[in-house]
């Protein structure tokens, strides 16, 4: 039949073409005839040699299903154990450098300085990939995601608190989460519309001491410190330890209006930070912890 | 015992039984084996079929055809697991229908961006990616926000989906409206909609209305978590 094919010479019904030297198909459509010539030779033979190439496939690589299993193929190639298997070598390539930089005490590291390249490319791609959706390819911030080039720092900027906050987190699902909780002032009626207006307008005296003060900062002052002070410090100085955010600075994370100040106290945003060692390992939190300190605003 | 090629081709009738009996045979090769072998679907604990938020979320996702630029299916390749994490598992979308898995990435994989990044930024992406993301070219959906979930639609839907297969207790069935209202909105109380959908995450909704924009929060907040990896019986995935 391969010969019939490639021929094209079976058309027993046809007559023959004296211009071309070929048979016709027989089919005749209104005296318009058809010749039957035959497929190139290279064609033929290509595709001769697929379908050669396609049974060896299917004989190398897993292939027909079976009912209740498959046949695994010739040399039991699986993707997954591939892929597993890359994995692994790519994690027993990188183990010597990973595991020095487990090792030595984050402060040290910079003292290294192949450990310290190796940890800022391995925490810049770490950080592209995870970190700056929310603040930033340069670490610049956003409204409501914070700077992490700058020093206004809320949880603390030196190596071991950076390293916590990305470990586990700003009110993130772990429970080793970093967790400061600004009561709603307005929504849950802890304080009056007014004195929100009072104490809004004696945040804004800190944030710019040299702007003329609104008409409610001085009572607003006496609400501060009853309700403020506690986390936010007696001169809006910030607390650390609770995550409250310093007043007295020119960083303003959600803002720097009255009207975000005011809704910020009427009802506060609470950002979230994921905890990243689900998805990162250590030695990947470790590099880019130092990355993050490298930013600008390392203490 | 052949049939001449002639008679068949001048009996319509004929040739229609035989055509039909010939892809059947293809069709059966094909197809019967996928219910039948047993590591077509992986045997993962965790998985669940969607929150009522979640599946409204999922609806809006296909409508807007989110699909179109964005794949949900990591692949077993070295460099794709480095970067999204483990590598998908038929059984994480077994209650998808269809399956959103995709096959263009003009924006990054989904598969796993469940818990990657805040109900806030989520919220102010959507709204307007370019804030958050300044080279991305993904379209504006502010206006999701603004338009409501209708839970008697979405309990329409899950019926649905149990009478294809998805094991919907008669519990979660009725209690659509208050699940749907509890996981958009902060404020409430999660305990009931997290005990009959474990893992499910609360979107950062007005606590008024709920929103599509919320729904389809809820739905990315969950992709690819509820297989926990670190279980070693969740291990053995041979293929």
């Amino acid at each position: 039949m391969a010969d019939n094919i490639a021929s094209g010479d079976d058309a027993s019904r046809g007559e023959h073409d004296p211009v071309t030297g070929r048979s016709t198909t027989g089919h005749d459509w209104d005296g318009l005839k058809e010749l039957n010539t035959p497929l190139p030779k290279w064609w033929f033979w290509t595709f001769v040699a697929t379908v050669v190439w396609g049974i060896g496939y299917a004989v190398v690589y897993p292939s027909v299903p079976w009912i209740n299993s498959y046949y695994p193929g010739l040399i039991g190639y699986s993707q997954r154990a591939t892929v597993t298997a890359d994995v692994q070598k790519l994690a027993t390539q990188r183990a010597e450098v990973m595991t020095k930089l487990n090792a030595v005490p984050l402060a040290e590291v910079k003292q290294d300085d192949a450990l310290y390249a190796v940890a800022m490319a391995a925490g810049r791609l770490a950080f592209a990939e995870n970190c700056q959706a929310c603040h930033g390819a340069g670490g610049q911030g956003r409204p409501g995601f914070p700077a992490l080039a700058g020093d206004a720092w809320i949880w603390g900027g030196s190596l071991d608190a950076i390293r916590q906050t990305v470990t586990y987190g700003i009110r993130s699902p772990h429970p080793d989460a970093r967790i400061s909780q600004m009561p709603r002032f307005g929504a849950d009626a802890i304080l009056t519309p007014a004195e929100i207006g009072q104490v809004t307008d004696f945040v804004m005296t800190l944030y710019d001491p040299a702007a003329p003060a609104g008409a409610g900062a001085a009572d607003g002052a006496k609400v501060f410190e009853e309700n403020c002070a506690a986390c936010h410090g007696e001169k809006g100085e910030g607390m650390r330890e609770v995550g409250a955010p310093a007043l007295r600075s020119s960083v303003h994370l959600y803002g720097d209006t009255r009207e975000a100040v005011r809704a910020q106290i009427a009802t506060p945003k609470q950002g979230v930070m994921p905890n990243w060692n689900t998805r990162l390992d250590e030695a990947t939190i470790r590099a880019v912890t130092l990355y993050v300190h490298g930013l600008g605003g390392g203490e | 015992m052949f049939i001449r090629h002639e008679t068949i081709e001048k009996n319509a009738v004929l040739l229609m039984v035989l055509t039909v009996l010939t892809i059947s045979i293809g069709g059966i090769v094909e197809l019967v084996p996928l219910f039948t072998i047993e590591t077509t679907v992986e045997k993962v604990e965790g998985v669940r079929p969607y929150s009522p938020l979640e599946l409204a979320g999922r609806d809006i996702y296909v409508r807007e055809g989110c699909y179109t630029c964005h794949s949900q299916q990591i692949r077993a390749l070295k460099d794709e697991v480095e970067r999204y994490g483990h590598y998908s598992l038929a059984a994480e979308s077994m209650y998808d229908r269809p399956f959103q898995w995709g096959s263009k990435r003009n924006g990054p994989d989904l598969a796993r961006v469940g818990g990657k990044y805040s109900n806030d930024w989520h919220y102010a992406h959507l709204t307007y990616p370019q804030a958050m993301v300044p080279e991305s070219l993904m379209p504006r959906y502010a206006f999701l926000a603004t338009r409501p979930v209708d839970a008697a639609k979405v309990a329409r839907h899950m019926r649905t989906n149990r009478a294809l297969g998805n094991p919907y207790t008669e519990e979660q069935l009725a209690n659509v409206a208050a699940d749907l209202e509890a996981q958009a909105d902060p404020q409430a109380d999660p305990s009931d909609v997290q005990r009959r959908y474990p893992k499910a995450v609360q979107a950062a909704g007005s606590g008024r209305v709920v929103s599509e924009m919320d729904a389809l929060v809820a739905y990315l907040q969950v992709l690819g978590t509820m297989v926990d990896f670190t279980n070693p019986a969740n291990e053995n995935l041979k293929q």
